[in-house]
């Protein structure tokens, strides 16, 4: 019910989740979703094994893909600056984001100075990490999405819990629900006798979208990838959705993220071949549209690009990290996580879930939130994403060291008592002179206690030790008086 | 500072540590592009994979094509096709004497009146066997995108000769186009989602029919 005068349905804040630990305690008692997941993700595991195998050098895809995806982040500047100028030369208006508040006025601007006070758009990651949406909502701009799953998880005010197949988390009746009570409130209703059957509620989402994209004059899209070379932008996609958001309207803004660059066209036959039978295990998606600039009578004729940073210079600052950088959104490391499978994407607390949200959501945000401190720990280490990430991302490095910066965070906001005690032992280890130093007290503790066991005793820190064990008292000679008087002395 | 110029900046100091400044010596990307798959029949995969997708694929000799499209429409029912610029006169006037209403894109179709056309009858740039794949580069022939997305069942004319074994070879194939600024659309099967408990469901936005004439 709505009774506030929003444009589109109004979406829970991510803000609203607890911190990984706590949240997962209230996912995993949705029986439903877990079902839901397990039959989903267990079909797509066993799919892209199938069409990764078709392809006999897929092993040295892999290899490639990495070793593209790093020499553009190692390089980025140049090849940043490179794309700039193919897509300014081919009549793209490029625009540059700091932050997701910067973006967002981009786009909103656009739309204000277009006159537009709605616009469609593809299914994008970035547009979720920088809640464009509601950003132009603020505005007075509605933002339609388009993807099927992004349509069930709009209409049902409701958030994407993965990153390829948003309504993941939602079942057939589920679908069939949201569609017959919200469809009508925001154009073409679903046909009251609409059934639970796929077909007859994607037929629904056909019809509920097609006047929208007939009027629309704005549409806002990321990006698969942007040709540093050429300026081309390339979108991978299913439905058509894309080529119709990509075609119709007069206006396309394009936000993409400042690594999604690749050097050449020719590096295209690496990904295009990999992503598809790594994301929805098919041999190619129905769809993949590249444009070069404005085409003259050919699609819109005002083509904006927004190269958006939001972090990825932070990510890029990490040599031990930044290989989160290749991540070409494919979702495999999700659909292959026994984490992922049981607890679902809401309890990552982000639009990021799964293996690829721990490594690089807490590197893009900084560890200040006590969710991104949770989540390099959101893992077992079993490293199954090692094995499908078709661009080689070490996860389970990523997130061994993430727990280390983590570790580092709290321990340089709160020191403990046990950080004390290594660095005492650091001073002791480190020099013979400093040991000796101290076995002078071991020796005189040595010395009180004779060869009696030590009991309890209320020492602060000794007490938690000895209340549960007996200790040996330390011996009155140490070993390397022992040796001195063995070796060097006694015995030469 | 300008945004550029902060993301700039914030790029060159978090990659200080690359000491070599030639991307290309920096990391060398082991792969041979181009490379084509050793298929012993390249028109058999292509077809074998495209009707995997579920769309209809039929293989006639050059001098069938008209007949071959006038049988695809119908097949389809399409009562009315539009026929871009650059086909065959002939195919047009297969298609004509065939009672389908013709619409030509010139004057300009609408949006409006391109979505109450049935079909559209185009060529192809490239097809490529391993994925099933057909590329569109929106030459002669093949029309604006606009054309081969509103009408809801799509008849493409691919010739033997446009066919390679694998993607690699296509984007070989395709450079020249994207280079000179050509949109390309590559279409695999008609438009599908698997968006409701990833059930493969066939026919969403796009057109909802493929149907490919292979000329061998």
């Amino acid at each position: 019910m709505t009774t506030h005068e929003r444009l589109t349905p109004q979406p829970p804040s991510w803000k609203d989740f607890p911190p990984f630990p706590q949240a997962v305690k209230t996912e995993l008692n949705k029986a439903e979703q877990r079902k839901n997941l397990r039959h989903a993700t267990g079909t797509i595991r066993e799919k892209r094994i199938t069409r990764a195998q078709e392809v006999p050098n897929w092993e040295e895809l892999r290899t490639a893909a990495a070793q593209i995806k790093d020499r553009v982040g190692r390089h980025l500047g140049d090849y940043l600056v490179q794309a700039e100028k193919a897509m300014t030369d081919a009549g793209i208006t490029v625009h540059w984001a700091s932050t997701a508040a910067e973006a967002n006025k981009i786009v909103a601007d656009i739309a204000k100075a277009k006159g537009v006070n709605e616009v469609v758009k593809i299914k994008s990651m970035v547009t979720q990490e920088i809640d464009l949406n509601e950003a132009l909502e603020a505005e007075g701009i509605a933002a339609w999405e388009t993807d099927l799953a992004e349509l069930i998880v709009q209409l049902g005010h409701d958030l994407p819990s993965h990153i390829l197949v948003p309504a993941i988390h939602r079942n057939r009746s589920e679908v069939r629900e949201i569609f017959t009570t919200e469809m009508g409130t925001y154009g073409a209703p679903a046909p009251a006798d609409v059934s639970d059957n796929p077909a007859e509620l994607t037929a629904a989402a056909r019809n509920h979208l097609r006047e929208k994209f007939l009027r629309s004059k704005m549409a806002v899209s990321g990006g698969n990838f942007i040709v540093a070379e050429t300026g081309t932008l390339v979108i991978v996609e299913s439905e058509g959705n894309g080529r119709m958001c990509l075609t119709l309207p007069e206006t396309l803004v394009s936000v993409v993220g400042i690594e999604k660059l690749v050097p050449t066209i020719e590096d295209l036959e690496v990904f295009l071949k990999l992503l598809p039978r790594s994301s929805t295990a098919e041999r190619m998606n129905p769809y993949t549209s590249l444009w070069t600039g404005v085409t003259p009578g050919d699609g819109p004729q005002d083509l904006h690009v927004v190269l958006l940073d939001n972090g990825r210079t932070n990510v890029l600052s990490d040599p031990e990290g930044r290989a989160a950088l290749r991540c070409i959104r494919c979702s495999a490391c999700l659909n292959v996580c026994p984490v992922y499978e049981r607890v679902g994407g809401h309890a990552y607390g982000s639009m990021y879930p799964g293996p690829i949200g721990a490594i690089l959501g807490p590197q893009l945000r900084g560890l200040e939130n006590a969710n991104d401190r949770a989540l390099p720990y959101a893992s077992t280490l079993c490293g199954a994403c090692n094995e499908v990430c078709p661009v080689r991302i070490p996860f389970t490095d990523i997130l061994v060291h993430m727990r280390h910066k983590v570790a580092e965070y709290k321990t340089s906001k709160h020191p403990t008592i046990e950080q004390g005690l290594m660095k005492g032992a650091a001073w002791v280890m480190s020099d013979g002179s400093h040991l000796a130093t101290v076995q002078v007290a071991s020796r005189a503790a040595g010395g009180i206690f004779k060869n009696k066991w030590i009991g309890p005793m209320p020492l602060p820190l000794v007490d938690r030790w000895v209340q549960a064990r007996d200790v040996e008292a330390p011996p009155t000679q140490t070993f390397r008086q022992w040796w001195k008087n063995e070796h060097e002395e006694g015995k030469q | 500072m300008s945004a550029r110029e902060e993301i700039l900046q914030r790029i060159r100091t978090a990659t200080a540590d690359v000491a070599e400044k030639d991307p290309i010596l920096d990391v060398p990307v082991e792969w041979t592009y181009g490379q084509a798959l050793q298929t012993p029949d390249v028109l058999a995969d292509f077809v074998e994979k495209v009707e995997d997708y579920k769309a209809r694929v039929v293989r006639v000799a050059e001098g069938d094509i008209g007949s071959a499209i006038v049988e695809a429409l119908a097949g389809l029912q399409a009562g009315s096709a539009v026929l871009p610029g650059g086909l065959p006169e002939a195919w047009v006037q297969a298609v004509t004497d065939a009672g389908v209403e013709v619409f030509r894109d010139d004057p300009e179709l609408s949006h409006g009146e391109l979505n109450l056309i049935s079909a559209v009858v185009t060529t192809a740039a490239v097809g490529m066997a391993d994925s099933g794949t057909i590329a569109l580069d929106h030459g002669p022939g093949q029309g604006r995108r606009a054309l081969s997305l509103l009408p809801d069942c799509h008849v493409c004319v691919v010739r033997a000769d446009q066919v390679v074994s694998d993607v690699p070879e296509g984007i070989a194939r395709l450079a020249p186009a994207l280079r000179a600024r050509r949109p390309v659309t590559w279409l695999s099967g008609g438009s599908a989602t698997s968006d409701i408990e990833l059930s493969r469901v066939e026919g969403v936005h796009g057109p909802r029919h493929l149907w490919v004439i292979l000329v061998d």
